[in-house]
């Protein structure tokens, strides 16, 4: 089976972590973004990937290199020359979509959930039809575009309805889909909406079906959203019982959902969670607590530090006593000073903070 | 005549000092504790050393039980002291005050009288002082400093002669810039100040009574006199009175949050003067620091610069604090961190908390600053019995006695 990953560009909503590291190299849950979704992919027997990027950065060339070999798949980068929206790179990359009669996936590389690319790909045989589309389930389904189901049929899609301001429904596009290569014969190589103008038609001829996402689902293409999704996430790995996390048995864990990888370093007396990932050679200090927050790999915590709702950026210093808190993002190698404060602080990277930032604000 | 000289400290009373709030709702401001000391032991100490003072009269309206035990052990920590607390039952003002005690004040003939404001926090340095009386033969010798910019205008300004320092012109509080050497608030008269006092009482009643707008039932009469309005503005110019002009530290206590300097500027003189009285500089004790000895520290708290610990209070592991006061039996909570705030007595801090007020040079005069459009005090301050949650964030916020802080606050007076 084939599948596509639209990355696109240089994933601005996600700086100042985007800065240092291609998105989809940015850990999530200690693992790239984009290895989630290669091990999910090659999982259903995926074996062709296309990663559809509008540039190609040297250091996700090498990345992939090691997943291909890893996961036994191929990944093959289609680059844009113009931004071609969402459906524009399916065309652009048909030759290897439409190499044979099996459908393939499409999925937006921010999209974080437990993906069913099995139980999918059976579905939409089942009601063989050109296209399925995953849908989630949304408290407010009025921030978002509202998938609408034909009457008295449990799958086959009627309409869309963009920022409902009645109630139609409350299942939403979560950005992953499997279709058929005849779908190709749809989209022109120009900038196109997937959303806008290939579902539509389809739709009108009766050729799109809604799979229900079971569990979590987010999209995490920026600061407050990847916390949220990683809380998501870890939540989900611990209803699984997962070995991935630390037990709470260990005394410094907090209620639950910590992740931390093996080579990390915890110092006495801290008090660690819910909801923390520390990445690779990390080294937390004593008396340390952390709480909601990311911090990525060869960073250090010093003692006393208190840390929530953070993405501490890698090989970043976190000074003794130092409060962060509110949508701190620190990007790569970003030092704070022993005692400050900052809230809600979007720190670039190689900053030292010497003075507390009381507002949010971003140091450049 | 004795070489023999007295000293008055204007202690004020309940009514004033309503600006060292909360901090002075339940103990009179003279008496609260700046590192490690009453604020009012730090001129006792000063005129302690000074062997030709033999008595120290504490005027107020305090009443009278509000100094007794401190009294009876200063009478133990300065055996060269006699120390009385004589109170006024109406506010006479600092001159109407001194002249109603005047009795009491000549008794034994002494040849000089300093006389010092409660509320102002510097070295004192009354010897030079004295050398000056002598040397000038003067009938008044001020303490005299320069400040910078239009802080002078919030103060009393002098315009002295700049080679023989006699004052020339007087002002309390101008609207506009006369000079930026202000008055200490720190006095030294001969005993012949009665007369000055006298003489300006009947000019004021004089005054009054050719003013046909001034109800005479009313409060203001000739008796209620301050040394400044009524004493140093008028007279200046016509008697010997002279300026000290100190290079030394000087700053008012009005307001609570002067506290916080107040302690940093005594404990920096102490470290200087005698670092045995305070803690012992390691990697974990940042100098200067007061440690009281029944208060337990936890060998890995960081304190300091400028901190105090009262008695008894409990500082937990990996605590930091700096530039900051905690008083009696205050408990702060491990990894907490408090810095530029005042944690009033068996107030108990989070594990995890941070109580913090905004850095202010101790040199300058105001203690508030504006936050989000709103003047704040520039400190932190708990009163009594105050409680900050686990991990909760205080910032630029005065917290009444007996509140419990649960969430985050900023610039905010928590009734």
């Amino acid at each position: 089976m084939k599948a596509l990953i639209l990355v696109g560009g240089f994933g601005t909503r996600l700086r100042p972590l985007t800065l240092t590291l291609p998105k989809p190299l940015v850990e999530f849950g200690n693992r790239p973004m984009i290895l989630h979704q290669v091990e999910a992919l090659a999982a259903a027997g995926v074996t062709d990937i296309v990663l559809a990027v509008n540039y190609r950065p040297e250091v996700m060339i090498n990345v992939l290199q090691k997943y291909e070999e890893e996961y036994n798949v191929k990944i093959t980068f289609s680059v844009e020359t113009e931004p071609l929206g969402t459906a524009g790179p399916l065309k652009l990359a048909g030759e290897i979509l439409g190499k044979d009669d099996s459908p393939f996936f499409v999925l937006n590389s921010d999209v974080i959930c437990e993906y069913p690319f099995q139980a999918l790909a059976a579905f939409h045989k089942s009601h063989g039809q050109e296209g399925t589309i995953v849908v989630t389930k949304v408290d407010e389904p009025s921030k978002y575009g509202v998938v609408v189901h034909e009457p008295n049929h449990p799958s086959r899609i009627d309409r869309f309805v963009e920022k409902p301001v009645e109630f139609v429904g409350n299942r939403i596009n979560a950005g992953l889909y499997i279709l058929n290569p005849s779908v190709l014969n749809r989209i022109e190589l120009r900038p196109t909406s997937i959303e806008q103008e290939t579902f539509p038609a389809m739709v009108k001829d009766g050729q799109l079906h809604s799979f229900d996402l079971e569990g979590f689902w987010m999209d995490v293409g920026q600061p407050k959203d990847f916390l949220t999704g990683t809380c998501l996430y870890l939540s989900s790995l611990a209803k699984k019982n997962s070995k991935l996390l630390t037990p709470s048995t260990e005394p410094f864990v907090h209620g639950g959902n910590v992740l931390i990888d093996p080579s990390a370093k915890i110092g006495k007396n801290c008090r660690i969670g819910p909801n923390v990932t520390i990445g690779p050679n990390v080294v937390i200090g004593d008396g340390v607590r952390l709480q909601r927050c990311v911090v990525l790999a060869g960073c250090r915590v010093k003692d006393h530090a208190w840390v929530k709702s953070t993405i501490v950026g890698w090989n970043s210093t976190v000074g003794k006593w130092a409060r962060l808190e509110n949508v701190t993002v620190l990007g790569d190698d970003v030092t704070v000073a022993d005692e400050v404060y900052v809230n809600g602080g979007c720190v670039l990277p190689h900053k030292t903070i010497k003075a507390n930032i009381d507002i949010p604000a971003i140091i450049m | 005549m004795s070489n023999y000289n007295k000293a008055v400290i204007l202690v004020g009373g309940p009514s004033r000092g309503t600006r060292f709030r909360p901090l002075s709702l339940d103990l009179p401001k003279p008496l609260f504790e700046v590192a490690g000391h009453p604020l009012i032991w730090h001129p006792l100490c000063a005129i302690a050393k000074v062997p030709s003072i033999k008595e120290v009269i504490l005027i107020g309206y305090y009443d009278e039980t509000v100094f007794a035990s401190s009294i009876r052990q200063w009478a133990t920590e300065f055996p060269g002291l006699k120390i009385s607390y004589l109170r006024e039952y109406t506010a006479l003002g600092t001159a109407g005050g001194l002249y109603h005690f005047r009795d009491a004040i000549l008794k034994g003939n002494p040849k000089r009288i300093f006389v010092l404001n409660a509320d102002v926090c510097c070295s004192f340095p009354l010897r030079e002082m004295l050398e000056v009386f002598e040397e000038k033969e003067a009938e008044a010798v001020l303490l005299g400093t320069r400040v910078q910019g239009d802080a002078a205008q919030k103060f009393g300004c002098i315009v002295a002669d700049p080679t023989t320092s006699k004052v020339r012109h007087y002002v309390e509080k101008p609207e506009g810039h006369i000079s930026n050497l202000i008055n200490c608030g720190v006095y030294l008269f001969s005993s012949t100040v009665f007369s000055l006092i006298r003489t300006a009482m009947d000019a004021k009643a004089e005054r009054l009574a050719s003013d046909p707008t001034v109800d005479p039932t009313d409060g203001d009469s000739s008796s209620v006199l301050r040394l400044e309005q009524d004493i140093l503005g008028p007279l200046s110019d016509s008697r010997r009175f002279f300026v000290y002009e100190t290079r030394d530290f000087w700053r008012q206590i009005k307001t609570a949050g002067s506290a916080v300097p107040a302690n940093a500027l005594y404990l920096q003189k102490a470290f200087q003067n005698e670092p045995e009285t305070l803690a012992k500089p390691s990697a974990n004790i940042v100098p200067p620091v007061f440690i009281h000895p029944t208060a337990q520290v936890d060998p890995t708290a960081k304190l300091g610069p400028n901190v105090s610990i009262g008695p008894g209070a409990v500082i937990g592991a990996g605590v930091r604090i700096k530039e900051s006061i905690v008083l009696e039996d205050a408990e702060i909570k491990h990894d907490a961190c408090v810095l530029y705030s005042i944690i009033g007595w068996q107030s108990k801090v989070g594990a995890w908390s941070r109580v913090e007020g905004t850095p202010m040079a101790v040199t300058e005069h105001s203690t508030t600053v504006v936050k989000g459009g709103v003047k704040v005090q520039s400190v932190s301050i708990l009163s009594r019995e105050c409680k900050v949650n686990d991990e909760v964030r205080v910032w630029n916020c005065v917290c009444l006695p007996y509140k419990e802080l649960k969430r985050d606050v900023s610039n905010e007076v928590i009734m």
